[in-house]
Parts: structure tokens; C-alpha cells; sequence
């Protein structure tokens, strides 16, 4: 059992872990201050400090007013900086995927070069009309009448409103464009900018032109990602990068309750870090029911190390490949098994025994992945039957109210210990991937450890949690305990892993 | 809706006038239409060689790029027509070049202007090989040429 002084002892290095956190943002600042001068989210250091445990990250979640708020409040402060119209404000910061820094200071130094590369060119200013130009021909729909209204931005390429209209209609609804729409004319990389665009299309498409706009400005940012969850609206903001990967497990949680790992967006992966969890998936989606069937029905030639199936017929194999005769059942010579054709009796001889140590130690690999990976199929498979057990969960509560007069708050532990569940099994599952890659040594007597208190809290407690509804009620303290006990057991694992990696305090069987 | 008027201009322009090494081969309705092509000077990969390009227009022409591919008659044909070799043109005639996809599309361009682009893409090429993974790709693909996502990872051919 753990005691008080040892969960102290994790909150304290908690500190020691922020302080290098702490610094090392300050000299990244130094490298490109572009990210600090975002402003607006940038975190409170000290409120945090106090309240964060090892494997937890600073971050904030956005609504879509919060993300447009941000964008037209840089947009401006830009605007007013190099003193452009919002506008192209706009159109810089977005061809310059919003490094107001970098931006600026290249506007300072070329300007004319900048606008031009940015798609703006000179004399970008004024409102834009649509016109009709006598002896007019649209290039794209040849049509040449008299009141033919035309539109052309500031390269001149001319077309008739009606062409124009159409070409933006198929990049933005159909090809999903915004930021980037170029002028129809061929080879002409101007970007029609807002202004021009909300001239010529419909208040429909200019909605959708804007919510396309919008996702491009968090997609631009490296510390803003969209929340994965279906129809979930939400950014989260978070200062972590794609180099600290290595060293932090970025678990968010969004608004909409969905936890998701900040650094791939895949769902809460902790412990194991992204890269060994793209590994890890990897891995088991080319090789798991292969790797088992493997084992299960084939051995490898002693000599050469072939997989070889045997399908049929008798004993005596000879590889395909290396030509190697050998005994399957004893694995050893079959000039060894003189008469004894077909059928092997013989007890241990020596060229058997070495052959056999050779094919387990092949197999030994085999076996050691299968172990993890059995033992993260299963947890994810119950992971999945959460959803079931949250259901019967609610119907369980709605019955413990009626049948033992307990009022709904009261029964709101059972609610409590599913999630628990769910979130301990969640972190179970990945425990067994990240031990996958573990080279062994002393951390991993303590990882393993800390897996096996959670996992046998976590298998007590869903025991308890599939008793008889009547049972329950009588439970209800123990139930309390255990869901509490599951979730120390989790932080402390957490805690543990987290701070081995961030300190690089693991050694891992392969390079990543 | 334009894709008519636009085309019907497009032929009238062609049947006055086409630059050479290009000829219409059929063009009776507006939404299929063929053309031959022929490279002019002294490059030995297509001496003397006529190729057949099909043109498919959907209603959105020119805003959306025509479909464009390279289409075989049998050598026992009148009008012999092989898939000419490239390193960017599949044997089965998808070509892939980012003039013919919704992001390298302009609205501007023509069919000639297609044509003449192909034309001086085999024009450029020394190369006698076709794309990697051709024969992959060749047995396998059942998707239309737009709906293939190429990288256009070469620009040197």
C-alpha cells in the first residue's frame, strides 16, 4: 500500500520537473520568439505550477469566437504596425502561416518583395468595383455583350463576373480553399483577398469561405490543434512542441470531454510517447494475427532460420530453401535417426537439444511481443466494452435509486468508478506498448511494479463494479475506496514515467 | 451550362487555325472530343509517330480541367495510335501532370493549350521508361485520372 509520504515525495519532484520546463521555454524564446508573442493564451507559469502533476501539460481550450477573436485581433495589431489595410494584413499573415515576427520584420526590410510573394502586389488599396468594359471578351466563357460586368484584381486579369463567381464557388466548395485562391489567369499566383471576394460571391459561400479561413489559421499554428471528436468545434492552445515529443506525453482534454494527445491527436496514449505509439500500430496492424499464427503452427528450420508450415506427411523435413534434412518433431539431424523412418522416439541427443535452443531463442521474440500485445488487445477490448458498461452503469444507478432509497447523488459513485475504469484501462493498454520498446533495467522492475498495483486495483474494482444490483448499495464504501485507490495507482504510474522520460531516464530496445 | 458556348468557340478557333503537329480527330459532341499529336523534331523516342489524346469536358468546363489521357488503337488500325512513352505517362494513358488537376488547372487554358503543353512535354523527354510502379498501378488502378491523387514530385521531365 502506498503510503502518504511517498505520493509527497512525487508532488515535490513535480516542482523540480516545472522549473526545467520553466527555463527551458525562456531560452526557446531566445530562438524563435515568434511563438511568445502570440499573447492572449500564453500561460500563467506560478498558478500552474502549484496544481500539475508530472504528466500533465498547460493548455487551454478555444470555442470558434475565442479563435476568431485571437485572428482579427493580430490581424489588426499587424494592420496597424506596418500601417496596410486589414485586408492584406490578413493575406500576409496568412501567406507568412502567421509568424507575425518573422512577417514583420521581412515587411521592414522588402516590403515590395513581400507583398509580392505574398500574392498582393503594389497599389493595393481602395475599394474594389466590378466594371463593364466595352469590346470586352471573357477568356474563360468567351461571351462578349455589351454590359458584360468584369472583374479584375490588381494583376489585371480580366474575366466576367460570371466566370468569376463560378471559379471561386469550385475552390471554395468543392476543393475546400480558402487562404490560397489564386487569380483564375494562368500562372498568375495572385491571392484574392477578402475584399474581392466578398464582392463576387453569395452570403452563403462567404460563410463557408470564412469558416475554411478560420481552420487554416489554426492549422497554420503549431500550438493550436483542432479537438478530433466528431463534430466537436473546439481548438485546444498548447505550447508544446513537436521536438519536445520525445520527452512529454501532451494529454489534453477538451471541452467536449474527449481526451486526445496534443502531439498526434490520437486518443489519450499515455504513458507511451507518440513516436513509439505510431510504432507500436504499425506494428500491430502488419503483424499481429500473423505473428500468432506463426507461433502457433509453424517452426523454422534449425539451419537457415526459414518459417516452415508443416502441412502435412511425415517427419522427415527437408527446407526448401537451405536444404537442410532435419526431425520435426525433435528438430534435431535426421542422419541422426537412422533406421527409426517417419517417426521420431528418440530421447535428447545433443545436435536435437542445440537446435532447439537456437529455434527458442528465435521464437523467444516472438512470444515477447505477443505477451504485450495480448495483454494491450485485451485492456483495449475492455476499453470497448465501457461503453456497454457505461450504459448498464446508468441503468444500474436508476434501479440502486428505486430499490434502496438512495437519492441520485448518492448513487453518483458508481457514475465515478466507470470513469475511472475507463480512464485506468486506457492508461493499462499503452503501459504494455511503451514496455514493448523498454530495454530492461532497474526503472522497469519499478515500471512493472506500478503496472501490476494498477492492474490488480483496476481488476478489483471491476469486479466489485459487476455485482448484483442489490449488493451494491452495501458496496458503495468499498467501491469509493477502490475507485480512489485506481486513480492514485494511475498518478503514480503517470508520475513515474513521465518524469523518467522527460529526464531521459529510459533506455529503449530501439532507436526513435 | 458553358461548357457549350465555350467549346463551340474553342472549335471554331481550331478549325481556322492550329499550330503545327496538331489536328482534330473527333469532335461531333461537346463532351468527348480526341485529338492527335505529333512531336516535330529529331527526338527518336516518337519519330514518326502519331498519338491520340481524348478530351472528356463535364459540365463545369473550363472551370474544372477536362479529363485527359492518351488512348490506344491497334497497330492493325488505319490510324495506328500507341500510348507513347514517358516517364510521367502510365502505359494504359493516364498522364500525370499537374496542368490537368484541380490545382494546377486554370480556367484560361484550352484544349489547345493542353495539347501544346503535352506536345513540348514529350518534345522535352529523353527518358525511354514509363513511371515507377507502372504495371502496379496499370492492373490495379480502376479510378478516373482525377480522382488519382499524384504528387508531381519531378519537374525536371
Amino acid at each position: 500500500m502506498e503510503s502518504d509520504d511517498d505520493f509527497m515525495s512525487v508532488a515535490s519532484s513535480a516542482d523540480d520537473f516545472l522549473d526545467t520546463q520553466a527555463s527551458d521555454d525562456e531560452s526557446l524564446g531566445e530562438v524563435d520568439f515568434g511563438d511568445d508573442f502570440d499573447g492572449g493564451f500564453s500561460k500563467d507559469k506560478d498558478i500552474i505550477a502549484t496544481s500539475r502533476k508530472p504528466y500533465e501539460v498547460d493548455f487551454k481550450v478555444l470555442n470558434p469566437d475565442d479563435i476568431d477573436r485571437e485572428q482579427n485581433r493580430q490581424i489588426n495589431e499587424v494592420s496597424s504596425i506596418l500601417s496596410l489595410p486589414p485586408e492584406s494584413s490578413a493575406i500576409l499573415l496568412r501567406y507568412g502561416r502567421w509568424n507575425r515576427e518573422k512577417l514583420i520584420e521581412g515587411y521592414m526590410d522588402h516590403p515590395e518583395e513581400t507583398l509580392e510573394e505574398a500574392g498582393l502586389g503594389t497599389n493595393f488599396e481602395g475599394t474594389p468595383k466590378t466594371e463593364v468594359v466595352p469590346g470586352f471578351v471573357c477568356e474563360i466563357c468567351c461571351e462578349d455583350g455589351d454590359n458584360l460586368e468584369t472583374y479584375a484584381m490588381r494583376c489585371g486579369h480580366r474575366f466576367c463576373v460570371d466566370c468569376y463567381r463560378h471559379y471561386l464557388a469550385q475552390k471554395i466548395r468543392e476543393e475546400g480553399e480558402a487562404a490560397r485562391i489564386e487569380c483564375p489567369g494562368d500562372g498568375c499566383n495572385m491571392i484574392v483577398d477578402s475584399k474581392s471576394l466578398s464582392l463576387l460571391v453569395t452570403p452563403r459561400l462567404k460563410e463557408r469561405y470564412y469558416t475554411l479561413l478560420q481552420r487554416t489559421y489554426v492549422d497554420d499554428k503549431e500550438n493550436l490543434k483542432w479537438c478530433p471528436a466528431p463534430n466537436c468545434e473546439y481548438a485546444v492552445d498548447c505550447q508544446v512542441k513537436q521536438r519536445d515529443l520525445r520527452r512529454i506525453v501532451p494529454t489534453v482534454e477538451c471541452n467536449c470531454k474527449h481526451h486526445f494527445c496534443f502531439g498526434c491527436t490520437l486518443n489519450d496514449h499515455q504513458p507511451a510517447p507518440c513516436q513509439l505509439v505510431r510504432m507500436w500500430l504499425k506494428k500491430c496492424e502488419d503483424d499481429s494475427e500473423t505473428a500468432n499464427w506463426i507461433s502457433a503452427n509453424t517452426k523454422e528450420c534449425p539451419r537457415c532460420h526459414s518459417t516452415i508450415e508443416k502441412n502435412g506427411g511425415c517427419n522427415h523435413m527437408t527446407c526448401r530453401k537451405c536444404k537442410h534434412e532435419f526431425c520435426w518433431m525433435c528438430m534435431g539431424l535426421w542422419s541422426e535417426h537412422g533406421t527409426s523412418w517417419y517417426n521420431c522416439n528418440r530421447y535428447e541427443e545433443k545436435s536435437g537439444s542445440e537446435a532447439r535452443t537456437a529455434q527458442a531463442k528465435s521464437r523467444a521474440s516472438l512470444e515477447r511481443y505477443l505477451h504485450y500485445y495480448n495483454r494491450y488487445a485485451n485492456h483495449e477490448q475492455s476499453a470497448k466494452l465501457d461503453k456497454d458498461l457505461f450504459l448498464k452503469t446508468e441503468k444500474k444507478m436508476t434501479s440502486l435509486q428505486s430499490q434502496s432509497g438512495l437519492s441520485w447523488i448518492e448513487v453518483q459513485f458508481l457514475d465515478t468508478a466507470s470513469q475511472a475504469l475507463q480512464q485506468c484501462r486506457q492508461t493499462l493498454k499503452w503501459t504494455y506498448a511503451f514496455a514493448y520498446y523498454l530495454a530492461r533495467n532497474n526503472l522497469t522492475e519499478i515500471f512493472e511494479d506500478n503496472q501490476k498495483d494498477l492492474e490488480m486495483a483496476v481488476e478489483n474494482l471491476s469486479e466489485m463494479f459487476e455485482k448484483p444490483v442489490p449488493e451494491l448499495a452495501n458496496l458503495k464504501v468499498d467501491i469509493l475506496d477502490k475507485t480512489a485507490y485506481c486513480n492514485k495507482r494511475r498518478v503514480i504510474l503517470l508520475s513515474d514515467t513521465a518524469e523518467n522520460l522527460k529526464n531521459g531516464e529510459w533506455s529503449f530496445n530501439v532507436d526513435w | 451550362m458553358f461548357a457549350g458556348k465555350r467549346l463551340s468557340k474553342e472549335l471554331l478557333k481550331m478549325k481556322e487555325h492550329l499550330p503545327p503537329g496538331i489536328s482534330i480527330a473527333k469532335s461531333e459532341n461537346l463532351e468527348e472530343w480526341q485529338m492527335d499529336i505529333q512531336v516535330l523534331d529529331e527526338n527518336p523516342l516518337y519519330q514518326n509517330q502519331v498519338y491520340r489524346l481524348k478530351f472528356t469536358f463535364s459540365s463545369k468546363y473550363p472551370i474544372e480541367p477536362p479529363e485527359v489521357q492518351f488512348i490506344e488503337l491497334s497497330s492493325t488500325s488505319e490510324t495506328p495510335r500507341p500510348i507513347p512513352i514517358h516517364p510521367h505517362i502510365y502505359s494504359n494513358g493516364i498522364i500525370c501532370l499537374d496542368l490537368l488537376s484541380s490545382a494546377g488547372w486554370s480556367p484560361v487554358q484550352t484544349v489547345e493549350s493542353v495539347c501544346m503543353s503535352i506536345q513540348s512535354m514529350l518534345t522535352a523527354n529523353t527518358r525511354d521508361e514509363r513511371p515507377p510502379g507502372d504495371s502496379d498501378f496499370v492492373s490495379y488502378n480502376r479510378r478516373r485520372p482525377r480522382d488519382i491523387n499524384f504528387f508531381y514530385d519531378d519537374d525536371n521531365v
